[in-house]
C-alpha cells in the first residue's frame, strides 16, 4: 500500500486524561479516509497532531514517507476545523487572499485560484462583502474554498457538511470526490455515519483515545455481519422460526432472519423449497456503520471521560 | 518570518484603514490644541472683576495702590459698610490708621466671597504700598524708588549644569513638564495599545479563526505578528500627532502680528538682547522668546531617542502580557477584567511613582523604579528629562535599558507559552495558577 500519511504509536496525554493513547494507522494516497469516534474520543487531538498544531508526546508521523516536519509540511495540508471562523469585519476576498498567503502562496497565484473557485461556486459577487453579511452555510462554503485553495496533498475536513443544505452539501461532496480523483488524500471526520458509508473508502474508529476499528468500509461490514438475511415470500404463506434460522422481524411477508450456528444459506433455501413456499427475494443484510458504531461505543462511558482521572 | 510579516501587514492595515483610527488621529491634536486655547481664553475673560471701595485714613495709599485688569481700587467719599453695594462696589476695604512698629489688621468685606489668589494679590499690593511709604518716610525720593523697582526686576534665577569644562543652562520646570508628559504618554499607550492587543487576541479566539491560522503558522508567529502590527499602528499615530502638532503650532504663530514676529527673530539672533539702537522689545515678544529659549534648553535628541526606546520596550513588555491574558479568555469579557488586574496594578503603581519622580528625580525609589522593567519605561523617562548624566548617570540608563530588553524577552517567552495553550482551549475558566502551570510545564 502506498501510504501518504502514516501514524506510528502516537501518544498525547493531558493532565487529566489520555487524549490519544498509542494510535497507529496508515492512510492510502488518493483515498477518502473516515476518522470516526464519539465526542471526546480524541479525534480533534489526533487531527491537531497531524496538522502540526500539537506535538505528540511520543510516536512518529510520516508524511510522504518522510518524518513530518510542521515547519515545511504545513503547506501540504489543508485543515478545516470543526470550530471554524473568520475575521468578521474583513472583506471576503482579502480574507481568502490573506489565508492563502499564510499557506505560502504568492499573491498573484492566490488571486488566480480564488477567482477560479469563487466562479465555480458562484461566489464572485462576494469579493467585497464582509463575512458578517454571510449566512452560516455561505461561510461554510467559503471555508471549504479556503481549505482547498492551495491544492494540499492532504485535506482534513472536520464535519464539513454541518449547517449545509442538501444542494450545497452535494456541491461540496462532488468536489471532495473530484479532489480525491486528482490525487489528494482526504481525511474526513464526522459523527454522521450515513455520510461515511457513502463517501469513505477506509475508516478508523477511535474511542477513549484508542483505535478500536480499522479497515475498508466493505470489509468492516463483512467483519461485523451477523448472518442476517431478508426474505420476501409470496403473500399468504407463513414462515416460523426453526432449527435452521430464527425470525427477528416480520412485516407483510418480509422477514428478517438470523441463520443459526452450524447452518448455511443453502440450508435455508432448501428448507423454504421443501416447505413449498414461493420465494420472491433473498438478500444478505449487512449491519450499517451506525449499528457497528453504537455497538462498539455503547457502554464505554465515552461521554463522561472528560471528567475522569486516569 | 515571511508569514509573520504577512500577519503584521494585516494587523497594521486593517487598523490604519479603519475610519475610527483616522478620526481619532486627526481629532486628538485638534482637541488638545482646542482645550489649551479654550482654557487660555477663559483664564483671560472668565475672571470676575472686582470694584473695591477703599476707606483709608492715612491718605498715602491712594498714590501707590495700582489698578489691575481684575481689580480697580477707588477712594470714594461717603461710602461705608452699609451702602457700598448700592453705590456699585463689590467689596469694601477698611484700613486702620497705621502706626510705626505696631501690627494692625485691615478688613475686607464683600457680598461674594473672594478667591484665595485675589486676596493674596490685594494683600501684596497694600503691603508694598506701605513699604513704599515707609521708604519715602525714610527719605527716599519717589523717582528714585521707581528706578529701584525697575532695576530690581532684571535679575532672574538661572540654574546651570556643570559638565566638566562647559556648563549648560537647565530648567527644572521644563524637565518636570517633559518628564510628566512623556510618562503620561507612555502610561496611556500601554493601556490603549495593550488593551488593543488583548481584544485582538480575544477576537481571534472567540471567532474561532485561531485554529485555522494556527494550522498555517506557529502560535508564536501569530502572537508576535499581532503585537508588532499594533505597535506599528501606535508609532504611526504618534508620528502623525507630532507632525500635526508642529504644523498646528507653526500655523498658530503665523497669526502673531508681524512686528512681534520680527522682534522675536531679533531676540533669537542676538541671544536675548535687542540690537543696539532699536526700540525695547514688547512684553509679548519677550514672553514668546523666553518660552522658545526655555524649550531649547532641553536635550531634545536624547529625550526623543529615549522616548522611542522606552515606548517600544515598554509596549513590548506589557503587550505580551496582555496577549497572554487575551488568549485565556472565553466568551465572557468579565474574565478579562479580573485577569487583567495583575497587569494593570503595576501600571497604575508606576504612574504614581512617576508623578513623585517628576519632582524629585534622585530618590532611592526613583532609582529602583527606573531599573525594574515593570515601571522603568515611565519612571526613567521622568528622570531622563532632568538630564543625562547630571540626574541619571550613563550606567543607570544602560542598566535600565538592558533590564527592559531582558524583561520584554522574558514576558514574550512566557506569554508565548501561555498563548500557545490558551488560544485553542475553550470552555475552561483559566486562573493565574493554571496560566503559570502552562508557562512552566516542559515542552
Amino acid at each position: 500500500m502506498d501510504a501518504l500519511l502514516s501514524l506510528q504509536n502516537l501518544k498525547k496525554y493531558y493532565a487529566t486524561q489520555k487524549a490519544v493513547d498509542d494510535i497507529s494507522f496508515d492512510i492510502e494516497r488518493g483515498s477518502i479516509f473516515g476518522l470516526l469516534g464519539p465526542n471526546g474520543a480524541g479525534k480533534t487531538t489526533l487531527l491537531r497532531m497531524i496538522t502540526g498544531i500539537f506535538y505528540p508526546d511520543s510516536g512518529h508521523i510520516l508524511l510522504d514517507g518522510a518524518t513530518f516536519n510542521p515547519m515545511v509540511d504545513i503547506e501540504k495540508i489543508g485543515y478545516m476545523p470543526e470550530e471554524r471562523g473568520m475575521y468578521k469585519k474583513m472583506k471576503i476576498g482579502e480574507q481568502a487572499l490573506y489565508l492563502a498567503q499564510l499557506k505560502g502562496m504568492s499573491k498573484a497565484e492566490a488571486t488566480e485560484k480564488i477567482k477560479y473557485w469563487f466562479k465555480k461556486f458562484e461566489m464572485e459577487s462576494w469579493w467585497n462583502k464582509k463575512v458578517e453579511d454571510l449566512s452560516k452555510g455561505m461561510s461554510q462554503k467559503l471555508q471549504f474554498v479556503i481549505t482547498v485553495l492551495h491544492e494540499p496533498k492532504l485535506i482534513i475536513l472536520d464535519e464539513p457538511f454541518s449547517g449545509l443544505d442538501p444542494l450545497n452539501a452535494n456541491l461540496i461532496k462532488d468536489e471532495i470526490y473530484a479532489l480525491a480523483k486528482k490525487g489528494s488524500t482526504i481525511i474526513f471526520s464526522t459523527h454522521r455515519m450515513e455520510q461515511v458509508e457513502e463517501i469513505c473508502d477506509h475508516i478508523v474508529l477511535v474511542n477513549l483515545g484508542k483505535k478500536i476499528l480499522d479497515g475498508s468500509v466493505a470489509g468492516i461490514k463483512q467483519q461485523f455481519k451477523e448472518n442476517n438475511f431478508s426474505i420476501e415470500i409470496k403473500a399468504g404463506a407463513g414462515l416460523t422460526s426453526n432449527s435452521i434460522f430464527t425470525i427477528i422481524n416480520e412485516t407483510n411477508s418480509k422477514y428478517l432472519i438470523k441463520i443459526n450456528e452450524g447452518h448455511s444459506v443453502n440450508n435455508v433455501l432448501q428448507y423454504i423449497i421443501e416447505q413449498k413456499i414461493e420465494l420472491i427475494g433473498f438478500n444478505e443484510v449487512l449491519p450499517s456503520l451506525n449499528e457497528i458504531f453504537i455497538k462498539l461505543v455503547e457502554g464505554t462511558h465515552a461521554g463522561a471521560r472528560a471528567f475522569q482521572n486516569i | 518570518m515571511n508569514k509573520t510579516w504577512l500577519i503584521i501587514q494585516r494587523e497594521y492595515s486593517s487598523r490604519v484603514k479603519n475610519k475610527r483610527f483616522l478620526i481619532l488621529t486627526f481629532l486628538t491634536p485638534l482637541l488638545i490644541v482646542g482645550l489649551i486655547a479654550a482654557s487660555a481664553y477663559f483664564s483671560i475673560t472668565g475672571v470676575e472683576f472686582r470694584k473695591i471701595a477703599v476707606i483709608d485714613p492715612n491718605g498715602f495709599i491712594k498714590t501707590s495702590l495700582k489698578n489691575t485688569n481684575q481689580i480697580s481700587f477707588s477712594f470714594p467719599e461717603k461710602v461705608d459698610t452699609t451702602n457700598y453695594v448700592e453705590k456699585g462696589y463689590t467689596d469694601i476695604l477698611i484700613l486702620p490708621q497705621f502706626e510705626k512698629g505696631k501690627k494692625s489688621d485691615y478688613v475686607l468685606r464683600s457680598k461674594k466671597s473672594m478667591g484665595l489668589m485675589l486676596q493674596e494679590s490685594i494683600s501684596n499690593r497694600i503691603n508694598s504700598a506701605i513699604e513704599d511709604q515707609m521708604l519715602q518716610d525714610a527719605g527716599i525720593q519717589q523717582n528714585m524708588l521707581d528706578s529701584i523697582h525697575k532695576a530690581s526686576q532684571v535679575a532672574e534665577l538661572k540654574a546651570y549644569e556643570d559638565k566638566g569644562s562647559s556648563s549648560k543652562e537647565s530648567n527644572a520646570g521644563l524637565a518636570m513638564g517633559i518628564g510628566y508628559a512623556s510618562g503620561l504618554l507612555i502610561y496611556m499607550t500601554m493601556f490603549i495599545y495593550g488593551a488593543m492587543v488583548m481584544r485582538g487576541v480575544m477576537e481571534e479566539k472567540t471567532n474561532r479563526i485561531a485554529e485555522v491560522i494556527i494550522s498555517s503558522v506557529k502560535p508564536f508567529e501569530l502572537m508576535m505578528g499581532k503585537i508588532i502590527g499594533i505597535g506599528a499602528v501606535g508609532l504611526t499615530q504618534f508620528l502623525l500627532w507630532i507632525v500635526l502638532i508642529i504644523s498646528l503650532t507653526s500655523a498658530a504663530s503665523g497669526f502673531l502680528p508681524a512686528d512681534i514676529q520680527h522682534q522675536v527673530t531679533t531676540l533669537q539672533q542676538n541671544n536675548g538682547q535687542m540690537a543696539g539702537g532699536m526700540m525695547q522689545a514688547s512684553e509679548s515678544a519677550q514672553k514668546i522668546y523666553s518660552l522658545q529659549h526655555t524649550i531649547s534648553t532641553a536635550n531634545w535628541p536624547l529625550i526623543i531617542a529615549c522616548f522611542i526606546f522606552y515606548f517600544i520596550g515598554g509596549y513590548l513588555f506589557y503587550a505580551a502580557l496582555f496577549a497572554a491574558v487575551g488568549s485565556t479568555v472565553n466568551e465572557d469579557p468579565q474574565d478579562a477584567q479580573s485577569l487583567m488586574f495583575p497587569i494593570t496594578m503595576p501600571l497604575i503603581f508606576s504612574y504614581i511613582i512617576t508623578n513623585m519622580v517628576t519632582q524629585n528625580p534622585n530618590t532611592p525609589i526613583a532609582f529602583w523604579a527606573s531599573i525594574i522593567p515593570f515601571s522603568s519605561p515611565m519612571v526613567m523617562m521622568a528622570r531622563v528629562a532632568y538630564g543625562v548624566p547630571s540626574a541619571v548617570s550613563y550606567w543607570e540608563l544602560g542598566l535600565s535599558m538592558l533590564c527592559l530588553v531582558g524583561g520584554f524577552i522574558f514576558t514574550t517567552w512566557l506569554s508565548g507559552r501561555i498563548y500557545r495553550t490558551g488560544i485553542l482551549l475553550y470552555g475552561k475558566k483559566v486562573t493565574w495558577k493554571i496560566m503559570f502551570k502552562w508557562a512552566f510545564k516542559k515542552a
